[in-house]
């Protein structure tokens, strides 16, 4: 028997009402593999990431993490959640505890850490991410891209088998998405299994294993970097870059 | 400037600054008039008399602050630590799965919004009577303590459901992608942060079951359980002068005041 997928989607559709946002996603990535999801606003890619720990129900198809049908109901979603990391675009630190509980919270709580293991275990992660030094801030007084790292620490301290991104630099003044991305980049080279929604075209050309371009609630073509962002075959894919790379035209 | 807003020349007509001089002049004479005719239409010895009589005053204290002050803010803690936990649990039921609870949680916010106050400290004076041998802690302040939870709760279960649907669902979000329960999520993350938002708008419940601790008047309860608005109405029968109610009344503001001033100045945190 071969090892399962990381994250094994087939035939997924999710509608909101009569918006049917994904229509039909088959999809893998396999240990160790980063992926990203590109393509316009309103594809469907933010909702394809979210179908994969069920922060959406997908409205028909399945979903398997490590193997694990996530659309069974039967399901301990929860105890699958722990090994899915999530990072989302707003951060979603808790503001009323400090960057330090933010990292220990869930790690007490669904782990059963210890206070003492989790601060400990908080604390390596942070400095990892390079926020070590604002242990006792909270969220309101740091940037953006400190809040951000301190999330993915937040996700890291649960030690995840993967980690989701769902555009983690959008929200982010320029001159701070670099940080983030370092991070990210570091994440990759230790060989954590990451899919990564996002708008930094040359983040997925140099780090991704394979991209995956969406439009329309559909992929509309997945490769390699060379060949999707480099050489695209389909004119979709090909006009977004366009817009991307060229936005002034 | 514009030439088409400049009067006319030969046109006697006022410039916005005269309008305005005018306008405030005439505040000001309406203004005096009005004081004018206070000062010599009262009778203020006779006003003083019964509304500030020294005499009357100092026959409140020290009891005015050491029993009718204390029972107030008695009377008041206890309903509203009741108000404050039911109110959190009806919030919770309005918001649950379950449509059951939703509907108890609706129909009991309906009714205790919608009934005077006055009402139901009156029905709790027949308990005793519609349920023998049913007794309440505490006595009369078990009591008062029910009259202002049953109504506080009904406020306060909204106030709550304002602060909990005021959380971003992002935190929720983020609190179940790190695996917690959904249970988990609500009181880890969720109802802290709520608590916080609703800090202002509880000051103010709080100001509103400090004045509704009032209706301890429609108990007849004895003397040791008098708060403020019964102990200035029993020396004020008694005196035959509305002094006794001026120094509760003034009590009360000493209390409702700062409090007020305090919910603001959260607000704007």
């Amino acid at each position: 028997m071969t090892t399962p997928h990381a994250i094994d989607v087939r035939n997924l559709h999710k509608s909101f009402g009569d918006n049917h946002v994904l229509k039909g996603i088959d999809f893998t990535i396999d240990p160790g593999q980063v992926v990203c999801v590109i393509g316009p606003s309103g594809s469907g890619k933010s909702t394809l990431l979210r179908c994969v720990n069920m922060l959406e129900r997908p409205t028909e198809g399945k979903v398997f993490v490590e193997g694990v049908e996530l659309t069974d109901p039967d399901v301990d979603i929860d105890a699958v959640r722990r090994r899915i990391g999530m990072v989302f675009q707003q951060f979603n630190l808790f503001p009323h505890m400090t960057a330090l509980q933010n990292v220990m919270i869930s790690q007490q709580r669904v782990l059963k850490r210890s206070k003492k293991e989790a601060e400990i275990i908080a604390r390596e992660n942070l400095d990892k991410v390079g926020v070590g030094a604002k242990c006792a801030a909270r969220p309101a007084e740091l940037s953006g891209g400190q809040q951000q790292r301190v999330a993915i620490a937040r996700a890291l301290a649960m030690n995840p088998d993967l980690m989701l991104f769902d555009e983690p630099t959008s929200a982010l003044d320029p001159e701070l998405v670099g940080d983030v991305l370092m991070v990210m980049r570091k994440l990759a080279e230790e060989g954590m299994t990451m899919m990564v929604v996002t708008h930094e075209m040359g983040f997925a050309r140099e780090v991704a294993d394979r991209v995956v371009f969406m439009d329309g609630g559909v992929i509309v073509e997945e490769g390699t970097p060379a060949q999707v962002i480099g050489d695209p075959q389909h004119e979709r894919t090909r006009a977004f870059l366009r817009r991307v790379l060229h936005p002034e035209g | 400037m514009k030439p088409s807003t400049v009067a006319e020349p030969g046109r006697a007509r006022l410039s916005p600054r005269q309008k305005q001089r005018v306008t405030r002049i005439v505040q000001y004479v309406v203004l005096a008039i009005a004081a004018i005719g206070l000062v010599f239409y009262v009778d203020w010895p006779n006003l003083a008399q019964n509304f500030a009589k020294v005499e009357v005053a100092r026959e409140t204290l020290p009891e005015l602050f050491t029993i009718a002050l204390k029972n107030t803010v008695v009377y008041t803690l206890g309903g509203f630590i009741l108000a404050f936990f039911f109110g959190l649990l009806f919030a919770l039921m309005r918001m649950s799965q379950v449509a059951v609870y939703r509907w108890i949680a609706t129909i009991y916010i309906e009714i205790f919004r919608g009934l005077p106050a006055v009402l139901i400290f009156i029905m709790i004076t027949f308990l005793p009577v519609a349920l023998p041998g049913f007794v309440l802690p505490f006595g009369i302040y078990g009591s008062v303590f029910l009259g202002l939870g049953v109504i506080g709760a009904a406020y306060q279960a909204e106030v709550f459901r304002a602060g909990l649907q005021a959380v971003p669902k992002g935190q929720t979000e983020a609190a179940r992608s790190l695996g917690m329960s959904a249970s988990r999520a609500l009181f880890t993350v969720v109802v802290p942060q709520a608590v916080r938002i609703v800090i202002p708008p509880t000051t103010n419940q709080f100001v509103m079951l400090l004045k509704d601790s009032s209706l301890v008047l429609f108990l007849g309860v004895s003397s040791q359980y008098v708060e403020l608005a019964k102990f200035g109405n029993d020396l004020a029968s008694e005196h035959s002068n509305a002094t006794p109610i001026m120094a509760a009344g003034i009590t009360y503001l000493l209390v409702t005041i700062p409090l007020g001033y305090l919910a603001r100045r959260l607000e704007k945190r």
